[in-house]
C-alpha cells in the first residue's frame, strides 16, 4: 500500500467528511426551510406544530406572480371553469387573478441592477487595475489606499447624503442611479482584487506581444485579459453577490420603477395575513440567477480564492 | 536580416543615489549574419542592451540604429526585431499553433491565413515540433516550450534574433541539443543574431562575435578565439575557460629554478598572472621548468585529471591526462606557456 505522510489516513478523511457536512446542513437548513415554505399552502406553513413535510401546492408561486379578489360565493358559482391550474388554486380560497404582481418587473430591475453594475464594475475595475500594476503612477500607493478607504465604514453611513444628492440630480429610483451606486461601493474591491490578478501576470507576456508587432492595449486585450479571466470571473461574483443582495440602500433609494427584489419581497402581504409561502417562492426564484452565476463560474471562483496562496 | 548599429547608448534605472547605470556609452556593430553573443556577469547590462535593441526600453542616449536607419522613436513593433524569452516565452492560453501565428496575425503583418499555416507549417518541420501544434501551450516539456517561443521568432523575417538566455532555463543535455540546433538554424538562415547568456560554453560555441560587458560597459569586442588568446583585461580573461584561468600574485612565482628568470621577463608594473590550465606544463621534460610544485589535491574527471598545485600560498589548478600516476603530495616541475600579465587595475600588460 502507498504510504505519504502527508496523505490523511482514512479515520481522518471520515472525520473530515463528516465535519464538512454537518456545516453544510447547518447553513442549508434555512435555505431548505425557505425552499419548502414555498411549496406549502398558507395555512400550513404557519401551522403550529411546524409542519416540515405537508402537501406540495404551487399557491405560494401563484400568489407571488398574481393579484387576487375576493368574490362572493354566488358570483364564484357563476364563473365559467377554470382555465388553468392557477385559476383552479386561487377559487379554491374564494378568490379571482385580478392581474400580474409586480415582482417579474422588480426582479427585472434586479437583473439590470445587479448584472449592469457587475460589469461597470469589473470594466473600470480592470483597467484601472492594470494602469496600478504596470505603470508609474505618481501617488500610486496614495490613490490605491484612497480607492480602499471608500470600504472603511459600512456604505449605508452615508446613505443620507447620497440620498439628499440623487434627489437633487434626479437619479432617486433610477436604474443609472442604482448602477453607478452599487459600482461605487464595489470598484475598490474589483481595482484590489484585480490588481492582485494582474500583478501575477509576467510581463513578459506583454512585451512578446510588443515584439510581435501588437500595440499596448491589443497586448493587454489579447494577452492579459485572457490570463486574468479567473481573476475577473471571480471578482464579478464577488461584485454580483454583492449588488444582488443589497437591501439598504435598495429601500432608501428606490420606491417604484428601479425596486429591486430584495426591498420588495417583504411587501408581499397576503389578503388575511402575511403570505409566506409567496415570500419563500420569491425568495426561491431570487437566488437562482447568483446560484447559476456561481455554479457556472465555480471552478474560477475555487481557484480565485486561493490564488497566490502557492508558488507556481 | 540588417546590420544593427549601437551608438554611444546610455541607459540609468532610478534617480538619485538609488540610480544604477545599466549601460554606459556602449558602442556596437552587429554584422550582417552574424551571431553575436553578449557576455557578462548578472547585473553586467547584457540584457538592458537587448531590450533597449528591442525597444522595451528607451535609451537615455545615444542612437541604435537597423539596417542604417535611427529606431530610437519606433515602438518594438515596427522596429521588426523577434525575441526570445529566458522563460515565461509562450502565450499560455494558446495552442502551439496560435503561439506560432500570433506575430503573423499581428496588425503590422496581417498575413493572409493560408500563408500563415504554409508558414506554420515550415517552422515547425525545422523545429521538429510538428506533432506538438495543436497542443496547448503549457502541456510542452520546457524544451518544446523553448523551441516553440524560437519557432514564434523564426515564422517572421525579422532584421534581427534577439535571445534573452533562452536555453538557460533547461537542463544540461537539452541545452547541449538546442545550442548546436540554434547555431545551425543561424548559420542556414543567414540570420543576425544577438544572444545574451552568462555562460561561456554557449559564447564559445556558437559566437562568430563575443562582446564582454561589465557594469554596463562594453569591454572587448571580438572572435571568441580572440577574446579568450588576448584578452584585455583579467576581468574579460576570467569570462572564458574551464577551469577558470588561474590569477596568481606575480611574487608567488618566486621559488626556486627558473623563477628569477620568468619574473624578469615580466613586463614592468605587473602585479598578476593569469595562466590557463592548458597552459601549466607538468613534468614536461622537452620545456624548461620555471619553478616546482606540490600536488594538493586530485580530482579525476574521467576524460582529464584536474590538478591543485600549491606555489607558495596560492593554489593553481592545471589539467593532466588521467592516467599520470600523480598522488596527492607529489612535487612536481611546472613550465608555463603564453602568460598573461595583468597591472594592479586588472590591465592587460604586454
Amino acid at each position: 500500500m502507498s504510504y505519504s505522510i502527508t496523505d490523511p489516513s482514512k479515520r481522518q478523511k471520515r472525520v473530515a467528511a463528516f465535519l464538512v457536512i454537518a456545516y453544510a446542513m447547518i447553513t442549508l437548513v434555512p435555505l431548505l426551510w425557505v425552499f419548502m415554505t414555498g411549496f406549502k399552502t398558507p395555512p400550513d406553513s404557519i401551522s403550529y406544530p411546524p409542519k416540515i413535510f405537508s402537501e406540495p401546492s404551487l399557491e405560494g408561486y401563484v400568489n407571488l406572480f398574481t393579484t387576487r379578489t375576493r368574490v362572493t360565493p354566488e358570483r364564484l358559482a357563476e364563473l365559467p371553469p377554470p382555465e388553468n391550474f392557477a385559476q383552479e388554486i386561487v377559487r379554491n380560497r374564494d378568490m379571482v387573478i385580478a392581474g400580474k404582481s409586480k415582482y417579474g418587473a422588480r426582479f427585472l430591475n434586479s437583473v439590470i441592477i445587479g448584472f449592469g453594475s457587475t460589469f461597470l464594475s469589473i470594466f473600470l475595475g480592470t483597467l484601472a487595475a492594470y494602469a496600478f500594476s504596470r505603470f508609474k503612477i505618481p501617488l500610486k500607493d496614495d490613490l490605491l489606499f484612497f480607492i480602499l478607504s471608500t470600504r472603511m465604514m459600512p456604505p449605508i453611513a452615508v446613505a443620507i447624503p447620497i440620498f439628499l444628492m440623487y434627489r437633487k440630480i434626479g437619479l432617486s429610483d433610477t436604474h443609472l442611479g442604482m448602477i453607478l451606486l452599487y459600482t461605487a461601493v464595489n470598484i475598490s474591491l474589483a481595482v484590489w482584487l484585480l490588481k492582485g490578478f494582474i500583478d501575477e501576470i509576467p510581463r513578459e507576456y506583454e512585451e512578446a506581444a510588443l515584439i510581435d508587432g501588437y500595440t499596448r492595449f491589443q497586448a493587454f486585450y489579447k494577452v492579459v485579459l485572457p490570463q486574468a479571466a479567473t481573476g475577473i470571473a471571480s471578482t464579478a461574483i464577488f461584485c454580483l453577490i454583492f449588488a444582488w443582495n443589497e437591501y439598504a440602500f435598495a429601500v432608501l433609494l428606490t420606491t417604484g420603477t428601479a425596486q429591486t427584489a430584495p426591498p420588495f419581497i417583504p411587501t408581499i402581504i397576503g389578503v388575511g395575513g402575511l403570505d409566506w409561502p409567496a415570500m419563500a417562492a420569491g425568495a426561491t426564484l431570487f437566488l437562482l440567477p447568483v446560484l447559476v452565476f456561481t455554479v457556472l463560474l465555480r471552478k474560477h471562483l475555487l481557484r480565485g480564492i486561493t490564488f497566490g496562496a502557492v508558488r507556481k | 536580416m540588417a546590420t544593427v548599429e549601437l551608438h554611444n547608448v546610455s541607459k540609468t534605472f532610478g534617480t538619485g543615489k538609488t540610480s544604477v547605470q545599466a549601460v554606459d556609452s556602449i558602442d556596437l556593430t552587429i554584422p550582417d549574419g552574424s551571431f553575436v553573443v553578449l557576455l557578462g556577469p548578472t547585473g553586467a547590462g547584457k540584457t538592458t542592451t537587448l531590450r533597449l535593441i528591442a525597444g522595451l526600453e528607451t535609451a537615455d542616449k545615444g542612437d541604435i540604429c537597423v539596417a542604417g536607419e535611427s529606431v530610437v522613436s519606433a515602438t518594438p513593433a515596427q522596429r521588426n526585431v523577434a525575441m526570445v524569452f529566458q522563460q515565461y516565452s509562450l502565450y499560455p492560453h494558446l495552442s502551439v499553433k496560435d503561439n506560432l501565428a500570433f506575430p503573423l496575425k499581428s496588425p503590422i503583418l496581417r498575413m493572409a491565413k493560408a500563408d500563415i499555416t504554409k508558414r506554420i507549417n515550415e517552422v515547425a518541420a525545422v523545429l521538429q515540433i510538428t506533432d506538438k501544434l495543436n497542443n496547448k501551450a503549457t502541456e510542452l516539456s520546457g524544451g518544446e516550450m523553448q523551441r516553440v517561443s524560437i519557432g514564434r521568432a523564426l515564422v517572421r523575417s525579422p532584421s534581427i534574433f534577439l535571445m534573452d538566455e533562452p536555453l538557460s532555463s533547461l537542463d544540461a543535455k537539452l541545452r547541449s541539443e538546442l545550442r548546436l540546433e540554434l547555431k545551425h538554424l543561424q548559420a542556414n538562415l543567414g540570420a543576425t543574431f544577438l544572444y545574451v547568456t552568462h555562460d561561456q560554453i554557449e559564447a564559445m560555441t556558437m559566437a562568430t562575435h563575443v562582446g564582454v560587458l561589465d557594469e554596463g560597459k562594453l569591454v572587448q569586442f571580438g572572435t571568441p578565439r580572440e577574446i579568450y588568446e588576448n584578452p584585455v583585461s583579467q576581468y574579460v580573461a576570467s569570462r572564458l575557460g574551464l577551469p577558470r584561468i588561474n590569477i596568481v600574485p606575480i611574487d608567488s612565482i618566486s621559488s626556486d629554478i627558473d623563477a628569477s628568470n620568468f619574473k624578469d621577463n615580466a613586463p614592468h608594473g605587473v602585479t598578476t598572472v593569469g595562466l590557463r590550465p592548458e597552459n601549466i606544463i607538468v613534468n614536461n621534460p622537452g620545456e624548461t621548468p620555471h619553478f616546482s610544485a606540490l600536488v594538493k589535491r586530485i580530482e579525476p574527471l574521467g576524460d582529464q585529471t584536474r590538478l591543485h598545485l600549491s606555489i607558495a600560498d596560492q593554489v593553481i589548478v592545471t589539467l593532466v591526462e588521467p592516467h599520470s600516476g600523480l598522488v596527492t603530495g607529489d612535487s612536481v616541475k611546472v613550465s608555463l606557456r603564453k602568460p598573461l600579465f595583468f597591472n594592479a587595475l586588472g590591465e592587460r600588460v604586454s
